[in-house]
């Protein structure tokens, strides 16, 4: 396994004044699940493009293997690509779509049959040999242009929203299967998306962009659990941003005086310096327990009234005023009767584990 | 809608047809008629000026000439319109609407300015009149109606088409050839067949550059100053407009070959 089997190094791309990928740099091991996540616009689609060869960089290289592909034409770069609209070919049927791309290859009939066949039930569609893009649905459209691109055995595969065509319940479907299918080939996917839920459930590693720059690349738990910054923080789940100010360090901890609640020593993950007025603190709803009755476990304790709520069937949110506080907290639970609190008075605990001390932008 | 608007709407459409088509049917009417006067009453059935039309070797050649400079003409318009139309649609480039502009001008000036524009070039240089300078004025004249349909059909060409060939491993020509070719045929064949007819027609230009080559129209134009030979024109202008007729169906249907048919278009969409 190579670490460094798609290296990137101070890439940028830009549109006229658009700086659509700007100066970024970072490597994709081989066999990973790789996502790009990030809002409509960040570049991500400009990202993948830059990969296979459809957008010439305004700076900097891409190693693919170990060779560098900067300036190669998309047909000779190892890489294929799954489209967005999935660009099933309309003038010809599904097996010829599928052989597209193997005329180079100069397989013997025999050979080439196998092949389509074998790509063909690893997309679980055998028997669609002879249909036009026009008769498929999208799912089956989308398993075609995995088909086609598979056939080929790239080195790199790209995916530009695959399932963003798609309705909810087969997206699940085909998350699962798209994950399954990346395992049992074992080639190396680059999968776009500005779903996180999808992008944290499929892959191994996920690069969160905004504005044309990575903001954090983690694995999917440390992405949750350890944001960098208040733009992953935010954009992945639901967060609660509380300011603050920090104190003395003792190097491992630091005081932070979190706005209306208190002051407190919490760990320093990101190295946020001594005095600084200008820091968050993130709390997830999940990390907020709440009870009616009063609660002594926890390492912040608090009281509070339930002002609303919200029943999102596994899970309800109640908006949570602390006195004092200038927007209610929102914290989950599976609980979704407030009945039970009574005059909708209520008990929170908060642990210190569970606080990110975020620098402000 | 009440039945009296729908017989007033009725009365219209009929008068609107005879009018556009009545005329035209006095052609093959009075080519079968006999002897040398279009007037009524008829004289009485006859396919005389059939058979003196195809006693006519200098026909032959006009019409052969006008073939040649149709098919010649119409197949560089339609290129060079494909070409135009790729810029067009696939690009947003700075003087996009000034290049677009100048590509439609052939079509928006009087063609007799064209027409005398090219003659003075022509001649001015010293080069011999004939179908050549023709073809030139032809290309001219036709490339704008090509690349207006072309426009059309390849507006909903999808660009990641040409982009996933290429990502399957087809060079640019390849791509073409595989892709694009084949998908973009029938709007190509349309512009070939409405650039072709365009020519065919084009009486201006030829009439002005014409040398000692005589296309079609040039020809029966001629002939009207002789009125014995004046059925025989009847006869053959009644044979283009069945010609004629027989292309606008074939584009027609080729418009519609290969798509499915909840996609098929009942309207000739040009
Ligand atoms: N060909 C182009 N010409 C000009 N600007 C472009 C071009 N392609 C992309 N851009 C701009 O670059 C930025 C990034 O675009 P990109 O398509 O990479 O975003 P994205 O992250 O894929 O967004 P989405 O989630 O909406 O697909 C956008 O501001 C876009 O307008
Ligand atoms: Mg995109």
């Amino acid at each position: 396994m190579s670490e460094n089997f798609i290296d990137i190094r101070n890439i940028s791309r830009h549109f006229g004044t658009v700086k659509a990928v700007d100066d970024v740099s970072f490597s994709i091991k081989q066999g990973e699940f790789f996502s790009l996540l990030g809002p409509s616009g960040c570049g991500k689609t400009t990202l993948l493009r830059l990969l296979a060869g459809f957008e010439s960089a305004n700076q900097g290289e891409i190693f693919i293997d170990g060779v560098d592909v900067t300036t190669m034409p998309p047909n000779l770069r190892p890489t294929n690509m799954v489209f967005q609209n999935y660009a099933i070919f309309p003038h010809i049927n599904v097996k010829k779509n599928i052989e597209f791309g193997m005329r180079k290859e100069k397989l013997s009939k025999q050979e080439l049959e196998n092949r389509v066949q074998e790509v063909l039930s690893l997309v679980k569609l055998e028997g669609y040999e002879e249909r036009f893009s026009n008769q498929l649905s999208g799912g089956q459209r989308q398993r075609i242009a995995l088909a086609r691109a598979l056939i080929k055995r790239p080195k790199v595969l790209l995916l530009d929203e695959p399932l963003g065509a798609l309705d909810k319940k087969l997206r699940d479907e085909m998350q699962i299967e798209l994950r399954n299918l990346q395992k049992a080939v074992g080639i190396t996917f680059v999968f776009v998306t500005h779903d996180q839920s999808e992008s944290i459930s499929m892959s191994d590693r996920v690069a969160v962009m905004n504005e044309g720059q990575i903001q954090q690349i983690s694995d999917p738990h440390d992405l949750y659990y350890n944001p960098q910054n208040i733009f992953v923080s935010d954009f992945i789940g639901t967060t609660n941003f509380l300011s603050s100010s920090t104190g003395s360090s003792n190097g491992e901890n630091i005081m932070v005086k979190i706005d209306q609640i208190g002051e407190f020593s919490i760990k320093n993950k990101l190295n946020i310096p001594e005095n600084d007025n200008e820091t968050v603190v993130s709390i997830r709803p999940e990390a907020i327990v709440l009870s009616p009755s009063p609660i002594d476990k926890g390492d912040i304790v608090m009281e509070g009234t339930i002002e609303n709520s919200s029943y999102y069937g596994e899970l309800t949110s109640f908006y949570v005023r602390v006195q004092g506080a200038e927007n209610p907290l929102i914290a989950s639970s599976q609980r979704f009767d407030n009945n039970s609190f009574e005059g909708n008075k209520c008990y929170l605990s908060i642990n210190f584990e569970d606080i990110n001390l975020l620098k402000k932008e | 809608m009440k039945l009296n608007e729908n017989r007033t709407l009725y009365i219209y459409v009929l008068i609107y047809f005879g009018f556009l088509y009545i005329p035209v049917m006095f052609l093959p009417i009075f080519s079968f008629n006999q002897g040398i006067h279009m007037a009524f009453p008829l004289q009485g059935f006859s396919t005389e000026h059939y058979e003196d039309m195809w006693n006519s070797p200098k026909l032959f050649d006009a019409l052969w000439n006008s073939i040649y400079v149709g098919v010649v003409s119409s197949l560089m318009a339609t290129m060079l319109a494909f070409f135009a139309a790729k810029a067009f649609t696939k690009y947003k480039f700075r003087g996009q609407a000034l290049s677009y502009g100048a590509i439609l001008t052939p079509f928006l000036i009087p063609e007799i300015i064209l027409a005398i524009a090219l003659l003075v070039i022509w001649v001015s240089v010293g080069l011999p009149l004939g179908l050549t300078p023709i073809i030139i004025g032809h290309v001219l004249f036709c490339t704008p109606f090509c690349m207006i349909i072309l426009i059309a059909r390849m507006e909903g060409f999808d660009n990641n088409l040409e982009e996933a060939s290429r990502d399957l491993g087809e060079g640019v020509f390849m791509t073409f050839w595989r892709v694009s070719f084949p998908i973009l045929l029938p709007g190509l064949i349309a512009a070939f067949l409405l650039g072709f007819i365009i020519s065919f027609d084009e009486f201006l230009l030829a009439m002005f550059l014409q040398g000692s080559d005589q296309t079609l129209p040039i020809y029966m134009w001629g002939q009207l100053r002789f009125a014995r030979r004046l059925p025989h024109v009847l006869a053959l202008g009644a044979v283009i407009i069945v010609a004629t007729s027989l292309v606008v169906m074939l584009a027609y249907w080729l418009r519609n070959v290969g798509q499915p048919q909840e996609k098929q278009d009942l309207t000739f969409k040009i």
